[in-house]
């Protein structure tokens, strides 16, 4: 019990078969009851079986999907049912206890886009496991009906439910299968009859939510177990501007960030990256880029984006810290001109560092082929050790171990007339160039192996 | 100044491009308003019979340019409005060259005349958001005050940018006339017949492979309300004029129930260029970059100077698409039912599975 509130608040270890930070790995730890039930003493039949791992699913998932922001109101409602579960065996309990509380912060948004943007999949897990779910999806609709209840009368029920399910009654409004593929098919729907809004930079909220955050949450959570850290940091409303160091021959890292903060963020805020503008010269990679948020990296867009109130994500090393060799890796490159630290300077917004461990161990770049990357009009041509010997398997990132920290912010409303002194700007690029590189040292001492757990 | 504020109406206006949809339009509602004498539309051309019932109260002239300078002297005219601009070059017209020699050459014989008039207080001038030009650094958003990082391929665009540079240069011989610049998005609406809305207007649509960009689109009797203003008011300056908010083009093609069919973007041009001359479509550079690119405004000033903000893009594109329902291939409600067909048949499949054990 008292080791769940750290865990959850300081930064979330993701156990190999535990339990994730939001939504997927809890219902997945519904479905594959591996580690929890192995604890139990032998279960007469399939269903106590079922019904005993999962309410634990339930339980959370219609607090999940309750669209409450505060997390430790969820809380009550994961501990009242833990007197269920717990009877079972105390090594599945810390698991199950961690699942809901660590969850809660993950779904409470991402509910929306988690659940429409995998529909399909479901369905076939759904069609395996029909017979299974035909119980727990009593609970479930059970449970989300007792919400509206009053919170204690929950603990009463919750021995309850399981009991007196029937399979023919499942297919209610409250069954979470079908809103899934109802909200599916309504996000195809509006897709296909572009009944969607997209701001003046080409932003998709509705496509970003649905299809990929879902998808970078995948590498962000399951391939490179992201561990974040000083959230407290990033404002909750308002202009912010994320200043971060660029590493990886591929610039996943910013796409790792945005989906850290909108996912772990209370706020759930839309990080809006500045980017290159090759980016924007490559065909796919630029709708791409518009529509996730994404603008070209210049101060009349930085300034009004942050004139608009957004939260704003910037590399000033540009591909200098991209395209670095795995030597040089974590040493922070030239932050050119500043031009961030004027737009921040010209609307009075705060500068959050962020400084972005595990970025440099995906793609180990060994050497830069420099008359290739001329003849191919790029930055540089890498080469890795599985690029380009592998071919298109040379594209899968190495699973490196992510650490991600933003650093107390530096405000700037006080400068507003200095945007233009040079002085200034240098100075207080370098002081976040400082705070950058000093918080890569402390979170590699913390990190010993890149590719540790 | 103050919106609406009017010190004193022009008495007499001069329309150019007066055969065409805007110039007649314009005339007639400017013919409409009592605070306007008198009314006089110039071009080369007789008027298209169509748009014959419009121009009952206006005067017309035939009269090339180079010859207007005695017109605007020997009636005192107050106001020139120039809209005689060619967005396309049509073969049947002479193609490019003739559209240069009436938008380039026509807008500098224009403002050579205007400088010889001496009762003239007022310009309004017809251009383009087709002046930003187009460039991957461009910012996403164009203030009036953006400057084109690099010049256009396409033969309007530099026509626009061409013409803006006569007009300040104008502007500083004449300091006493108040010249307005309006940069228009694209004309959409339920009456609008562009390169733009014939493009919107096709069941299947070509777009460029990989790129999805950001339109704005004006409702045209939108921009027939800001023409009106800026003669019978006084708004010096460039505005940027466009309907708030964004659509994406591959949100239009859906929202219009049409279908969208990427091509790929090398050698686009020529093949355009090549379908120009067998006489299919009039797409040019100014297109294709268009469709790279994306074009989006701030209309901020506009709203702040005349205190008028346009209907938004989303609804104008609307507008148009209710008059274009004609080669719709899909229908919202088509969606909606078959989104309803799918979702009742997987309940009916769930609950059949379901009661099998």
């Amino acid at each position: 019990m008292s080791s769940s509130p750290e865990r959850r608040d300081a930064r979330f270890d993701v156990p190999p078969a535990g339990p994730g930070p939001d939504a997927e790995p809890a219902r997945r730890n519904g479905h594959r009851p591996v580690t929890a039930p192995a604890a139990r003493p032998p279960a007469p039949a399939d269903e106590p079986d079922t019904s005993a791992d999962e309410p634990a699913t339930s339980t959370h998932e219609p607090v999940a999907r309750t669209d409450e922001p505060a997390t430790s109101t969820h809380e009550p409602v994961a501990r009242t049912d833990e007197p269920a579960t717990s009877t079972h065996g105390p090594v599945a309990r810390t698991d199950e206890q961690a699942a809901p509380a660590d969850a809660a912060p993950g779904v409470t948004d991402g509910s929306g886009a988690t659940t429409t943007g995998r529909p399909v999949a479901k369905k076939a897990v759904a069609k395996k496991a029909v017979a299974k779910k035909a119980v727990a999806k009593k609970a479930v609709a059970k449970k989300a009906v007792d919400q509206a209840a009053p919170r204690p009368a929950v603990t009463g029920h919750a021995p309850d439910d399981a009991a007196p399910a029937g399979p023919a009654v499942a297919d209610r409004p409250g069954d979470h299968w079908d809103r899934r593929v109802a909200q599916g098919l309504a996000f195809l729907r509006r897709r296909l009859s572009g009944d969607y809004e997209v701001d003046e930079f080409g932003f998709d909220p509705d496509l970003t939510d649905a299809v990929f955050h879902p998808l970078v949450r995948l590498l962000y959570r399951d391939w490179f177990r992201t561990e974040v850290g000083g959230l407290e940091h990033v404002p909750a409303d308002g202009a912010g501007l994320v200043v971060g160091n660029h590493s990886g021959t591929v610039a996943l890292d910013a796409l790792i960030l945005s989906t850290a903060v909108h996912d772990r963020h209370p706020a759930h805020r839309y990080l809006r990256l500045l980017g290159a503008d090759l980016v924007f010269r490559m065909p796919v990679v630029s709708e791409l880029a518009r529509k996730t948020g994404g603008t070209v990296a210049c101060n009349p867009d930085a300034e009004r984006l942050l004139g608009n109130g957004e939260l704003v994500g910037v590399f000033p090393e540009g591909f200098k810290g991209v395209g670095k060799l795995y030597a040089d890796r974590y040493k922070l490159q030239r932050f050119g001109r500043g031009g961030f630290v004027s737009a921040a300077l010209r609307t009075g917004t705060p500068i959050v560092p962020v400084a972005i461990v595990g970025g440099e161990e995906i793609y180990p770049m060994l050497a830069d082929i420099k008359p290739l990357a001329r003849l191919l009009k790029l930055p540089y041509f890498p080469v890795t050790p599985t690029f380009p010997w592998l071919g298109p398997l040379g594209m899968v990132p190495l699973p490196s171990k992510w650490l991600i920290e933003f650093c107390p912010p530096i405000p700037t409303a006080h400068l507003r007339d200095s945007a233009d002194d040079p002085l200034v700007v240098f100075n207080l690029a370098d002081q976040v160039r400082e705070t950058i590189q000093q918080t890569l040292h402390k979170l590699l001492e913390r990190r010993p192996d890149p590719f540790g757990p | 100044m103050t919106p609406g504020g009017t010190p004193g109406a022009p008495g007499v206006v001069v329309v150019t491009g007066v055969g065409r949809f805007l110039g007649a339009n314009v005339a007639a509602r400017l013919a409409a308003d009592p605070r306007i004498e008198r009314v006089i539309g110039v071009d080369p051309a007789p008027p298209n019979p169509e748009l014959a019932d419009l121009l009952t109260d206006v005067e017309l002239v035939r009269l090339d340019l180079d010859s207007l300078g005695g017109l605007l002297i020997d009636l005192d005219v107050d106001a020139v409005v120039h809209l005689a601009l060619v967005t396309a070059p049509d073969q049947q017209q002479g193609g490019r060259a003739a559209m240069k020699e009436q938008n380039v050459i026509g807008t500098m014989q224009l403002l050579a005349a205007c400088q010889r008039a001496p009762r003239l207080r007022r310009l309004v001038v017809r251009s383009s958001t087709a002046a930003y030009g187009v460039s991957f650094r461009d910012p996403a958003v164009f203030t009036e005050e953006t400057e084109p990082r690099e010049v256009p391929r396409g033969g309007f665009g530099r026509d626009i940018l061409d013409i803006e540079g006569y007009v300040r240069g104008f502007r500083r011989r004449r300091p006493d006339v108040t010249a307005t610049v309006l940069r228009f998005a694209p004309f959409i609406g339920y009456t609008a017949d562009t390169t733009l809305t014939r493009y919107f207007a096709q069941p299947v649509v070509p777009t460029i492979f990989g790129r999805d960009p950001r339109l704005q689109f004006l409702h045209i009797d939108d921009a027939l309300t800001v023409l009106h203003r800026a003669v019978a008011e006084e708004h010096p300056g460039t505005f940027n004029v466009a309907g708030p908010g964004v659509l994406s083009l591959s949100q239009a093609i859906r929202r219009a129930g049409r279908v969208a069919v990427p091509v790929l973007e090398p050698g686009l041009a020529g093949v355009a260029a090549i379908a120009r001359s067998l006489g299919f479509g009039r797409y040019g550079l100014d297109q294709v970059d268009l469709f790279v690119h994306g074009r989006v405004v701030d209309t901020s000033r506009l709203e702040r100077e005349f205190g008028f903000t346009p209907r938004s893009t989303a609804a104008a594109f609307d507008d148009f698409v209710r008059a274009h329902h004609g080669g719709v291939v899909v229908t919202r409600d088509q969606l909606a039912a078959a989104e309803q067909l799918v979702l009742e048949s997987i309940r009916q499949v769930r609950s059949t599975v379901r009661e099998r054990p």
